[in-house]
C-alpha cells in the first residue's frame, strides 16, 4: 500500500498541482511531498493557492519535521528537500541539481530509499529534465512512477525526460492522476 | 541486494575509515544528504565506487584534504537570507553597541561570504573597530578561499539584490573591486576578521562571544550533534548574547532549546537565557 507520494513540477506546475490536489479526498492517507521550481518570490502565494485547492492540510516542509500521513508538504524555496529514514525531513543548501534548488531528483532519490515499493512518484509539466534520475531510482526500488502525458503537459520536457530515462508505470493525462493515486492508496471506490 | 543498500554499507565503511584514519567523524551527519555528497565525490573523481574512495582515504596521505573540501558544501552568498541582516541591524547591533569590545563567532564560514557581509554591516553601524569576528570552518580549503575573499563576478546581481534587501546603506561596489570576471573584497574589511579552523564535531569553546552566527550548518547534523553544537554555543555566549541560525532552521527539536529565547517569531535570532555551563 502506498505510504507516500512525491511530486515534481516546474513550468506550468502551479495550475497542474492545483488540479491534482483537488482530486484528493479527506480520507487520502499517504503523505504528499511536492517540489515546484521557480516559486521563490511567490512561495507564500503558492502555499495559499494549494491550500485553497485541497481538503488536506498543506504546509511548507520544515527541517527535521516528522512527516505526517494525509498531509501535503512543499519544499521551501532555495533549499533541497530530503527524506530521512525516520520519516523526517532534512534540508540542504548543496549545489543546484539540474540548475535548480529544490530539485525533484534530490527529493525522489531520498524518498525512494526510504519508502521503496510504498512510494509513488509523479512527474508533471516542466521545461527541464529534473526528476528523471530520481524517477529511475523510484522504479528500480519498486515504487510506482506516474508521468503526466507529455502531449497534454503545458511544458512537455520534464515528463518526456522522465519517460526516456525511467519509463513509467502509468502515463496519464492530468485529470486521471489523482484517481490513480486514490487507487494506489487503496481508495479506489472513494 | 539493491545497489542503494550496498552503497549504504560502503558509506558506513567510508565514514569509519575517515574517523579511524583521519579523526574526522561524520557519523552524526544527516544520512541522506551525506550519502548524496559521498556519491557526488565518487562521480567527481571518476571512481567506480565508494569502496575505491575508502581505499584511497586509507592509503593516500594527502587525499583527505580534497575529500574534506568536497564534503564540506561551501555554498554561500554575500548577504544570504537578507532579512536576517535587517534583524541584526535593527534588533541586535543596538543592544551590542554598549559593549566596549564585541566578539562575534561565525561558525561554518564557507568561502567567507557571511563574514565579509558582517564586516560591512558593522562598518555601516559604526561599530566595526570595536569588533572581532572569528570566522571558522573545518575545511582548510574553504578557509584559504575565505581569506582571499574573491568571488565570481557573475554572482554580483544576486549579491546586489541581497544587499539591497538587507537594507545596505552604501553601494556594494564600494566594498569590492570588480576585475575581469572576479570580485575582490577590500582588505580593510578583513582587518578584524580571523579565519581559523574549528570543527564543530570535535573542538570546544575558544572564547566568550557576544554574537554567534551559524547558518545553514545545523541542517546537515542529526539531533545529537545539533545538541552538542548548540551546547557549545550556549557555553560560549555571554548571558544575553545572541545566536543567529538559518531562516529554515529551528531549535524546536533540540534539548537545549530552553536555554535560548526567540527574539521574534519570524526570525531565527535567539538570546541566551540560561547561565553559562547550565546542565
Ligand atoms: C552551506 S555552508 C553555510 C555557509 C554560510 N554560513 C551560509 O549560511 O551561507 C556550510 C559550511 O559549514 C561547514 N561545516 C560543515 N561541517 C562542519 C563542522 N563539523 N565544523 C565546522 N564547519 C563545518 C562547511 O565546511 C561549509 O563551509
Amino acid at each position: 500500500m502506498m505510504e507516500a507520494c512525491v511530486v515534481g513540477a516546474s513550468t506550468g506546475g502551479v495550475s497542474a498541482l492545483r488540479s491534482l490536489l483537488r482530486g484528493l479526498d479527506k480520507g487520502f492517507r499517504p503523505s504528499v511531498i511536492i517540489v515546484q521550481h521557480t516559486a521563490t518570490e511567490g512561495f507564500n502565494v503558492l502555499v495559499d493557492l494549494l491550500r485553497d485547492s485541497c481538503v488536506l492540510p498543506v504546509s511548507e516542509a520544515q527541517s527535521r519535521e516528522p512527516i505526517q500521513p494525509g498531509h501535503v508538504y512543499l519544499a521551501p524555496p532555495r533549499y533541497h528537500l530530503l527524506v530521512e529514514r525516520q520519516h523526517r525531513f532534512a534540508l540542504s543548501v548543496d549545489e543546484r541539481v539540474c540548475h535548480v534548488r529544490p530539485a525533484a531528483d534530490v527529493l525522489f532519490q531520498s524518498a525512494a530509499e526510504v519508502w521503496r515499493e510504498r512510494l509513488a512518484a509523479v512527474v508533471l509539466t516542466g521545461a527541464n529534465d529534473d526528476g528523471a534520475r530520481g524517477a529511475a531510482l523510484v522504479r528500480s526500488l519498486g515504487g510506482t512512477l506516474i508521468v503526466q502525458d507529455p502531449q497534454e503537459a503545458e511544458a512537455p520536457e520534464m515528463p518526456a525526460a522522465a519517460l526516456r530515462l525511467a519509463g513509467a508505470d502509468h502515463v496519464l493525462p492530468l485529470n486521471r492522476i489523482a484517481p490513480m493515486l486514490l487507487k494506489l492508496a487503496g481508495r479506489a471506490n472513494a | 541486494m539493491h545497489l542503494t543498500d550496498r552503497q549504504d554499507i560502503e558509506v558506513a565503511l567510508f565514514t569509519e575509515a575517515l574517523r579511524k584514519r583521519h579523526g574526522y567523524d561524520f557519523g552524526q551527519y544527516a544520512p541522506a544528504s551525506f550519502k548524496r555528497r559521498v556519491l557526488g565525490l565518487v562521480t567527481a573523481l571518476h571512481l567506480r565506487s565508494v569502496s575505491e574512495l575508502t581505499e584511497r582515504v586509507i592509503h593516500d596521505e594527502t587525499f583527505i584534504h580534497s575529500v574534506i573540501e568536497r564534503l564540506s558544501v561551501p555554498v554561500s552568498e554575500l548577504f544570504r537570507e537578507p532579512q536576517t541582516f535587517v534583524a541584526l541591524r535593527e534588533r541586535v547591533l543596538p543592544e551590542l553597541a554598549s559593549y566596549p569590545h564585541i566578539n562575534i563567532w561565525q561558525a561554518g564560514c564557507a568561502h567567507g561570504e557571511e563574514a565579509y557581509s558582517m564586516a560591512i554591516l558593522l562598518r555601516e553601524a559604526g561599530m566595526y573597530e570595536r569588533c572581532q569576528i572569528y570566522a571558522t570552518d573545518f575545511s582548510d580549503a574553504a578557509l584559504a578561499k575565505a581569506q582571499e575573499g574573491i568571488y565570481p563576478a557573475r554572482e554580483m546581481p544576486l549579491y546586489l539584490e541581497n544587499y539591497r534587501k538587507a537594507g545596505g546603506k552604501a553601494r556594494l561596489q564600494d566594498y569590492c573591486t570588480e576585475k575581469y570576471d572576479l570580485l575582490k573584497m577590500h582588505d580593510e574589511l578583513r582587518a578584524n576578521i580571523t579565519f581559523a579552523n574549528h570543527n564543530l564535531v570535535s573542538d570546544g569553546v575558544f572564547g566568550e562571544m557576544h554574537l554567534i552566527l551559524c547558518r545553514n550548518v545545523l541542517i546537515y547534523f542529526t539531533d545529537p550533534l545539533q545538541d552538542r553544537v548548540l551546547g557549545l554555543f550556549r557555553d560560549s555566549l555571554v548571558r544575553g548574547g545572541y545566536l543567529c541560525i538559518g531562516i529554515k532552521e529551528s531549535l524546536s527539536f533540540s534539548g537545549v532549546a530552553s536555554d535560548f529565547q526567540l527574539l521574534s517569531r519570524e526570525l531565527p535570532v535567539f538570546r541566551r537565557t540560561a547561565p553559562r555551563n547550565a546542565p
